[in-house]
């Protein structure tokens, strides 16, 4: 294993960000900020559907806003082939919605809350991600 | 009204936070999945950050029974470690390695007008549509 690419100050930072979004969400509207839930919901529930679709605007906006402030140009790359992005897409539909949460949902919310299920999920999901990368990286 | 101001603040921030640590970038994000070659720890201190500011509120509130701006916290309930949770979990995680993105950092990406992220969200609808069409005849699912 080599070290490379490592920015802790800016994944801290933008760490911290992502806190105050989940906690003002919660203390607001009394709900947590798994995104999977909250994309999920926006597509086949008529509950919150206003709030959620907003959220989900919301996600959207903030790199438009990071960047006209900042007028720093986010680093963004994808190598990956069509027909790899599309199965992928398709797993993590899938997998997010039998597994009930996503990485903000399971791995920031769940474990905060100091929820075992969450630690559970979240363990997994590091774990397959991994050996995939190990596999086809 | 005032509810969605807080989702689309929340939302923007979430977004924001994404883009400052670069989590919305795939290749960061498989840099730290990448932990048996070039690994890049970084996504552990987005998480640490985010824990630690919100850990903190979830605790103190842990008794209160009504938030600012809605009638009540709606909060899985659920505690029991099932087979859908080990089995979901364990097949986003496959899709999450394949190109490195997840629902959040996805939808985020959208700003960036990439065709390619534009094929993968529309393929993780596809996903939740038809696990939703699916759940009615195998496997009943709950979600938080």
């Amino acid at each position: 294993m080599n070290i490379v690419n490592f920015t802790p100050q800016s994944a801290f930072l933008g760490g911290i960000i992502i806190g105050l979004a989940v906690i003002i969400f919660f203390i607001g509207n009394g709900r947590l900020a798994g995104i999977s839930g909250i994309v999920n919901d926006t597509l086949v529930s008529k509950q919150n559907r206003t709030d959620n679709f907003l959220f989900v605007v919301g996600l959207v906006l903030g790199p438009i806003f990071y960047t006209f402030l900042t007028k720093i140009n986010i680093p963004f790359l994808i190598t990956s082939s069509l027909p790899i992005i599309i199965s992928a897409g398709l797993l993590v539909g899938i997998g997010t919605k039998i597994g009930s949460g996503c990485t903000s949902g399971h791995g920031i919310c769940g474990i905060s809350r100091l929820s075992l299920r969450s630690i559970t999920a979240t363990i997994i999901f590091m774990i397959t991600a991994i050996i995939t990368v190990k596999l086809i990286g | 009204m005032i509810s969605r101001i807080i989702s689309l603040t929340s939302g923007t921030i979430f977004g924001v936070g994404l883009s400052v640590s670069n989590m919305i970038n795939p290749e960061k994000v498989l840099g730290f999945l990448d932990l048996f070659g070039q690994w890049d720890p970084s996504l552990i201190f987005v998480m640490l950050g985010a824990i630690i500011v919100s850990a903190p509120v979830f605790f103190l509130y842990r008794n209160k029974n009504k938030p600012l701006f809605a009638d009540n916290f709606s909060i899985s309930t659920l505690k029991s470690i099932d087979k859908n949770l080990i089995i979901g979990s364990g097949t986003f995680g496959i899709g999450w390695g394949m190109v490195g993105f997840c629902p959040g950092p996805a939808i985020s990406s959208l700003a960036l007008l990439n065709t390619y992220s534009v094929f993968f969200v529309l393929s993780m609808l596809g996903g939740f549509l038809l696990t939703k069409l699916l759940d009615r005849i195998i496997i009943p699912t709950q979600h938080t």
